[in-house]
């Protein structure tokens, strides 16, 4: 991946022509970080923008980006679906067995008066991902067909808002810790859900790579 | 209205789609982000207030979720608690070392770490420090990735009460140290949120630009 770094001291970059898109929008990038400001460089596709004063990603440019990142969502959907409906683990001991959905874990706490820990996995396990998912595609898809909705520029905000939220490869780490733990005790059985997991996780981290906001923001400005 | 925006003047970006704006010549309380809607303020509002507010939160809700048991196993007719550490002592002896080795930074040294960090970040804002900006800024950026792993025993608790109910048999129960537990890590995540990284730069001597101190801003005494 080739880098581009500005120059030294390029933390405030007073450009001359300044285009201006609307009222007081200007073309310029800002850090997200330390807020140097600076005109946007020309970043080749499949590059990045690195902050010369404090070293952190302006930004990456991806080629086809809505393109790859709808195409990698699409398949997270179908994977999450997948990672919901099967249970991930069974749990067999002298010839009783249950099953474990992503559901029935935060129905179970529920069930037992946790509810503020029901409320968090579920957030963090279903909630943030599928509003990941779901807004994506929502925003996405449009994009590539050309045609605008109403809500999209909401859905997108939320896309930011529930990034943080969103654990399901930690939730992956409980799963195995989950079943050493339970080994000694008795059979566990992976389920369907657990390959899905697996896979859904790489998909969803390359969806998140492959995603360049910016664009996105510019194509939904442009539909409108 | 492109006069009402100075073009060398400093400039706004915003939090959620980090498009930059030039800052109005008459100041905005209400300013709201022209592509994404979102609120645009020129720094996080009262960001070291809440970052402390909400470290102090986590640090007091740090203890219970240790001493407390965060589940309690029962196997035939036998009941056990298990605390955090004795989970992870339990990994160690029974199972694997390196699940073992994960499960106790996830859930030990990063959120001790997290909250070390961001306060001594805070505190660095605080007392205008000019040490190695760059790699406090860094700092931020680590801290703000891994705090989510210590969600880990929070998802252990809720799998093994999931799959384990066969009544006397064998069953686990959630126990109030999971609930703070979680409070912490939800804390930290909101602290982090909170603490914004362009306060390490605003405090720099000789760097002009970017740290152009605006009217209304809290800090005018620069
Ligand atoms: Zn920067
Ligand atoms: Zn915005």
């Amino acid at each position: 991946m080739s880098r581009l770094i500005f120059g030294d001291k390029a933390a405030f970059v007073i450009v001359p022509d300044l285009k201006l898109i609307g009222d007081g929008i200007l073309q310029l990038v800002g850090c997200h970080d330390c807020d140097a400001v600076v005109e946007e460089p020309n970043v080749p596709d499949g590059g990045a923008a690195i902050c010369s004063r404090c070293g952190s990603t302006l930004f990456r440019r991806q080629r086809r980006t809505v393109e790859f990142t709808l195409a990698l969502v699409s398949a997270a959907a179908i994977l999450f679906v997948v990672a919901n409906v099967y249970p991930f683990l069974s749990f067999q001991m002298q010839g009783q067995v249950t099953h474990t959905t992503l559901g029935s874990g935060t129905f179970s706490l529920w069930e037992q008066g946790q509810h503020a820990v029901a409320l968090l996995v579920a957030l963090t396990t279903i909630v943030a991902p599928a509003l990941q998912i779901g807004l994506l595609l929502f925003v996405l898809g449009p994009i590539h067909l050309q045609f605008s909705v109403p809500g999209a520029v909401t859905a997108f905000r939320w896309v930011e808002y529930s990034r943080p939220w969103s654990m399901i490869e930690v939730f992956l780490i409980g799963i195995l810790v989950a079943v050493v733990k339970l080994s000694d005790m008795a059979n566990i059985i992976p389920g369907l859900a657990l390959g899905a997991f697996g896979l859904l996780i790489p998909v969803l981290a390359g969806a998140s790579s492959f995603l360049d906001p910016e664009v996105v923001w510019r194509k939904i400005g442009d539909l409108k | 209205m492109a006069a009402a925006f100075s073009i060398r003047g400093p400039h706004l970006q915003c939090h959620t789609c980090h498009l930059v704006v030039a800052t109005p010549s008459v100041p905005d309380e209400r300013l709201r982000c022209p592509r994404c809607r979102a609120s645009i303020h020129r720094r996080k509002p009262n960001s070291l207030s809440r970052t402390w507010a909400l470290l102090l939160a986590a640090i007091i809700c740090y203890i219970p979720a240790n001493l407390y048991p965060i589940m309690e196993v029962t196997t035939l007719g036998r009941t056990q608690a298990d605390t955090i550490l004795s989970g992870v002592i339990y990994l160690y002896v029974h199972g694997t070392w390196p699940l073992a080795v994960i499960v106790f930074i996830a859930s030990v040294v990063v959120p001790i770490l997290k909250i070390l960090t961001l306060a001594s970040l805070a505190f660095s804002v605080e007392r205008s420090s000019q040490w190695r900006p760059r790699d406090r800024a860094r700092l931020y950026r680590i801290v703000e990735t891994v705090g989510r792993w210590s969600m880990v025993d929070v998802y252990v608790v809720t799998i093994l009460v999931a799959l384990v109910h066969l009544g006397s048999l064998a069953s686990v129960d959630a126990r109030l140290g999971a609930v703070f537990f979680g409070t912490v890590v939800v804390l930290t995540i909101l602290a982090a949120e909170s603490f914004d990284p362009r306060l390490i730069w605003d405090r720099l001597e000789g760097e002009p630009g970017a740290s152009v101190v605006q009217n209304g801003d809290e800090r005018d005494g620069e």
